[in-house]
């Protein structure tokens, strides 16, 4: 059979220890807005295109384009009205190219995590130092632009090496965005740090919503309200997180946002029992008080299989 | 440019089916089923809880549950793993609110990496089906018949390590080879629930006695609906109750009959669809015509009732 990736430990979802958010709230909830770059004529990666069709795909193109003239302001202003702030999910070349959005996310407060260079720059074939030299570059550059030391990763597109996750846990990185397991943070099996895979409920993803599941703003807004009922009942029990990863090209067009301002307001409205953080917030908070508890709990059920991610890979 | 002659050969054609494993019959004729308890409608909800692997083979095609990206595909691998170790307990709970009892069909993969999940569905008495090895793992004709059997021995073999003898059998992918039925029976499997033929237990031939083929409606699949046909939650559950309702309509005429549907714990397991998930499930629970039950039981009852 086919080794296990051994990413993480078998969790199940039930009997679980509780975790506690700060004041006793039972859901941590975050929103991060991708602001991402994608090049108008992209090299080739071996394993996949730069955009689905030739470049230039100028529709494609224009399409992202228009999320950052157009759909990240209004999509801000609106996370303004309603006081939440953003952690956002860079490609950080974006602060070489659209200094101006980077600069009003930092006056807010917003933080920062990696999502590589550019969109259309993807992991795969890349070798050790190439990826390292990724992960420099995104700890740099947004250092350089916002003063902030970033502790968060998405690989670029979503494409991974076997080594990406030991690779950013090794960088000091404290989150990963990039593990879709669990709708609570928990341990990942990297060869050094503690690396907490966040949850960042890619089911409600924007992209996927509107996408690959046809969702009309008014459905994607019902899914967003129900998805925020459920977890919410459930961190009763224990804390749960949810995310919404959203996209200004996409979630910013004039016929989606007001569908969408409804679902925050139905969340904000619930602010007694909600954490409104950042994912930098909610992953220290799991590490400082809840990693061991977790790591004991697994110990203690005979769950914890040992080894790291992808251990079987790299002895064969 | 023209085809080989014998391609306008029809060396099956005649009256009845084409091939060997059961018999032409229409439902129109037989004898209605009147199940002992009065039930017009057995609901057979099959929770598949499949293993995909994140480095498939993807022979002689992709299982559409698996791996979409080039390895590795955390995405994939990660979004599928959430439904065996999250979603899964939502289904439960769901049942078990309801005093539901279902079938959870198990890659043999998951039982020694997800043992407390196979304690879960067995303290709330559930039946377990096998699920094949993992979702990779595709029943074909391009096999030969030593590796299948190999296969299923396998599977037989996991599932015996953890104190399980499962009767039923679901295939991944719901794909066979010409020879799965007689292997399955061979390794002692005496259900099956990829062959959707009839809306009552179907006797299937085997070399090594019968193997009953339940229906399991493809059409009713929470991933197909959901997921590739893009349909909403309340389209989703409203084609199920309306099957429901449907062959409960059918019941003074045709008898009893089978109304399997699959629930696939990383689509219906998910937080925003919970309340869709519970909504059908009060609409079987609420409903006395209707009979949640495991397939095992299932085909007990209509064993018994057969005339």
């Amino acid at each position: 059979m086919t080794a296990d990736p051994n990413l993480y430990d078998y969790n199940p979802y039930s009997g679980r220890p509780k975790i506690e958010w700060p004041g006793g709230k039972k859901l941590a909830f975050w929103i991060a807005p991708n602001i991402e770059f994608y090049e108008f004529d992209p090299p080739k990666n071996p394993k996949r295109p730069g955009w689905p069709r030739p470049a230039p795909d100028v529709t494609g193109y224009s399409q992202r384009d228009y999320g950052n003239r157009v759909g990240h302001w209004r999509l801000m202003e609106m996370m303004d009205r309603h006081g939440l702030r953003g952690l956002v999910s860079l490609n950080v070349a974006m602060c070489d190219h659209c200094p101006e959005i980077i600069e009003a996310c930092a006056a807010r407060g917003w933080e920062f995590f990696s999502h590589g260079v550019y969109n259309t720059r993807f992991s795969y074939e890349m070798d050790e130092a190439q990826e390292r030299a990724v992960l420099a570059d995104s700890i740099a550059t947004v250092e350089a632009a916002t003063g902030q030391r970033i502790r968060g990763y998405l690989a670029p597109a979503l494409t991974h090496t076997t080594r990406t996750l030991d690779l950013i846990a090794e960088h000091d990185f404290w989150y990963t965005c990039d593990l879709f397991q669990d709708d609570q943070p928990q341990p990942v099996k990297t060869k050094t740090g503690k690396l907490v895979s966040m949850p960042y409920s890619l089911e409600v993803n924007d992209v996927i919503t509107y996408g690959q599941l046809a969702m009309d703003p008014w459905r994607y807004a019902d899914v967003l309200k129900r998805q925020f009922d459920q977890l919410l009942k459930e961190g009763e029990a224990s804390g749960t997180v949810m995310c919404i990863p959203l996209h200004a090209y996409l979630v910013s067009q004039p016929h989606r946002l007001r569908a969408f301002e409804t679902a925050l307001a139905h969340i904000t409205g619930h602010s007694g029992d909600v954490w409104f953080a950042t994912a930098q917030e909610i992953a220290g908070h799991f590490r400082e008080h809840f990693w061991d508890v977790v790591q004991d709990d697994l110990d203690e059920k005979g769950l914890n299989t040992g080894g790291t991610a992808f251990d079987a890979w790299a002895a064969s | 440019m023209s085809l080989d002659p014998t391609y306008l050969d029809y060396p099956r054609r005649g009256y009845g089916q084409d091939m060997d494993r059961y018999d032409w019959a229409l439902a129109k004729d037989r004898a209605p089923v009147r199940l002992a308890s009065g039930a017009q409608v057995a609901a057979m909800i099959v929770v598949a809880c499949e293993h995909h692997v994140i480095d498939p083979k993807k022979s002689p095609f992709a299982h559409p549950h698996g791996m979409v990206t080039p390895f590795p595909d955390l995405r994939h691998f990660t979004s599928r793993d959430y439904g065996n170790r999250v979603g899964v307990f939502r289904i439960l709970e769901a049942l078990r609110a309801r005093g539901l009892t279902a079938t959870f069909a198990l890659s043999s993969a998951l039982l020694e990496r997800a043992a407390p999940l196979v304690d879960a569905i067995l303290n709330d008495g559930h039946e377990i089906a096998a699920a094949g090895l993992h979702g990779d793992a595709i029943h074909h004709s391009g096999l030969s018949e030593d590796e299948e059997r190999a296969m299923i021995g396998q599977v037989h073999e996991a599932f015996a390590a953890a104190g399980l003898e499962p009767t039923a059998w679901l295939s991944p992918a719901r794909q066979q080879s010409f020879n799965t039925p007689d292997l399955l029976t061979e390794a002692g499997f005496t259900r099956v629930l990829d062959w959707e033929s009839d809306s009552v237990p179907l006797n299937l031939r085997t070399a090594n006695g019968p193997l009953a083929a339940l229906p399991l409606f493809n059409e009713l699949e929470d991933f197909k609906l959901l997921v590739e046909r893009k349909q909403d939650e309340a389209l989703w559950t409203r084609q199920i109750l309306e099957a429901k309702d449907f062959l409960k309509s059918e019941h003074a005429s045709r008898g009893a009959s089978v109304l399997g549907f699959q629930l696939t714990p990383f689509v219906a397991g998910q937080p925003f669809r919970i309340s869709a998930l519970e909504a059908l499930l009060d609409g079987f629970a609420g409903d006395e015509a209707v009979w949640c039950a495991g397939a095992g039981d299932i085909i007990g009852a209509f064993e018994a009732a057969s005339p």
